[in-house]
């Protein structure tokens, strides 16, 4: 039974063809109405995350199939001390195919290990969200009709940020990448990041603390959130945190085809005043998680 | 230093300086009841300093467990009193219930039943990474 844990279990082909459904179901969302009809979809969700949750959801409606599922911990059997791994035996007897969000990582795998149905990680913990680098790659070929051959900056949490070293990952497989690396000291890319993925494949990139001394190279900038907590002092993200906030004015130096792309949820990093900017493509990241969420769906299901 | 030879048993020798102790931790031997030798920084000619385990009882050995903390370690199995075997020694593809992950937001720190597997992801570099989380032994 195939499950998707990490992106890495894609294939650079099999990404392609899933782009291709995914421009096919934008191009004709009816021929997809009921492509799943009599199928359900469970999402267990061991800890609320309403954007994926929904989004889920969304696709497997859309693909005229069915859900159910949890949205907390608290209304699971998890809050009875039920193990992963039984819950996914269990769900197996109720559904076709599993969403699995747990704050442990490495639970999706082990749901995956027990379920009898393919399982989809909406999310473990730090580890990996694969449906959303999905999203990513869909929104990184419609804006630029390709994956290969670009500069890309991420800024911000490149220390913690799960989606930025999924994407550097599923990148890294892709030629001519170059990466430039934006972030304080204390959120540089982890070693392990550089050398197992950057260096390994002999990924071009260069790290910088300056947004705006470089954001002119750039055709794709990834922002994330510089989260307070992340610091070791208040004066330090009181020093810093504005460094990371994109605004119109840091824009004019960046290229007139530089597409801006955010996992979200925002707190501040995006000035609001840049939602207007044509180069804003993090609400369009959004609608292109729901369309490679009902591809993947459509692929594990072959249907 | 005199150690005894021993009759019935094994001799995990050429373990790198400093790595006796972790390994006779990961066996186990502290809870076996026969003689065991554990000999710290024994001149090697080839090695400079080296660490030797000697086990006299006839009891089954983790080969991965050795493979894991230092491959070029030799293991030669004694029958009365002479060698009779000698265990070649690689670094093991998966490594189970002998390490745990360290890792607190790994879901084998809630779900304690889980086996503890670690993947050998790295040969030349010897990295071990949990198959459930990927954090690094």
């Amino acid at each position: 039974m195939r499950s998707i844990i990490d992106i890495v279990d894609l294939s650079p082909e099999e990404i392609d063809q899933m782009i291709e459904t995914a421009c096919d179901i934008i191009n004709n969302p009816q021929k997809y109405s009921e492509k799943c009809k009599g199928q359900k979809l469970a999402t267990l969700f061991f800890e609320p995350s309403t954007r994926t949750r929904l989004s889920f959801e969304a696709a497997m409606y859309e693909l005229g199939g069915n859900v159910i599922g949890f949205s907390e911990a608290s209304s699971s059997s998890a809050a009875k001390g039920e193990s992963v791994a039984d819950t996914a035996k269990v769900i197996s007897c109720y559904a076709d195919i599993i969403a699995m969000r747990h704050p442990k990582e490495g639970a999706a795998y082990v749901a995956a290990k027990n379920a009898s149905i393919p399982v989809i990680n909406a999310g473990d913990g730090g580890h990996c969200h694969p449906t959303q680098t999905l999203a990513d790659l869909l929104t990184i070929y419609r804006e630029k009709g390709r994956l290969s051959d670009m500069t890309i900056g991420f800024c911000g949490d490149l220390k913690f940020g799960r989606t930025v070293h999924s994407l550097i990952n599923a990148m890294s497989r892709y030629k001519g990448i170059k990466l430039v690396l934006i972030s304080p000291e204390e959120l540089i890319v982890p070693s392990y990041v550089k050398e197992d993925i950057i260096k390994k494949n002999n990924m071009e990139f260069f790290e910088t603390g300056d947004l705006e001394s470089v954001i002119g190279q750039l055709d794709i900038l990834y922002m994330t959130r510089v989260q307070r907590e992340r610091f070791f002092s208040e004066e330090e993200y009181l020093r810093l945190k504005d460094s990371y906030i994109l605004t119109p004015e840091k824009l004019k130096s960046a290229k007139d085809d530089l597409s801006i792309l955010h996992p979200l949820p925002r707190v501040n990093e995006i000035s609001v005043a840049v939602d207007d900017d044509p180069r804003a493509c993090y609400f369009k990241q959004v609608f292109n998680g729901k369309i490679m969420r009902m591809a993947l769906i459509l692929k594990l299901l072959g249907r | 230093m005199n150690i005894d030879s021993i009759n019935n048993g094994f001799v995990i020798d050429h373990i790198e300086a400093g790595r006796g102790m972790k390994l006779y931790e990961l066996l186990g031997l502290d809870k076996l009841d026969c003689s065991v030798a554990i000999i710290k920084n024994v001149h090697s000619n080839k090695m400079g300093k080296k660490d030797i385990i000697k086990i006299d009882a006839d009891i089954p050995v983790n080969l991965d467990v050795i493979g894991y903390v230092d491959p070029s370690a030799t293991v030669n199995i004694i029958k009365d009193g002479a060698l009779v075997e000698k265990k070649s020694i690689s670094m093991p593809e998966y490594l189970k219930n002998v390490i745990k992950c360290r890792n607190p937001r790994c879901i084998t720190a809630v779900e304690q039943e889980l086996d503890q597997v670690f993947k050998l992801t790295d040969r030349e570099k010897k990295i071990y990474r949990c198959i459930y989380c990927e954090s690094e032994a």
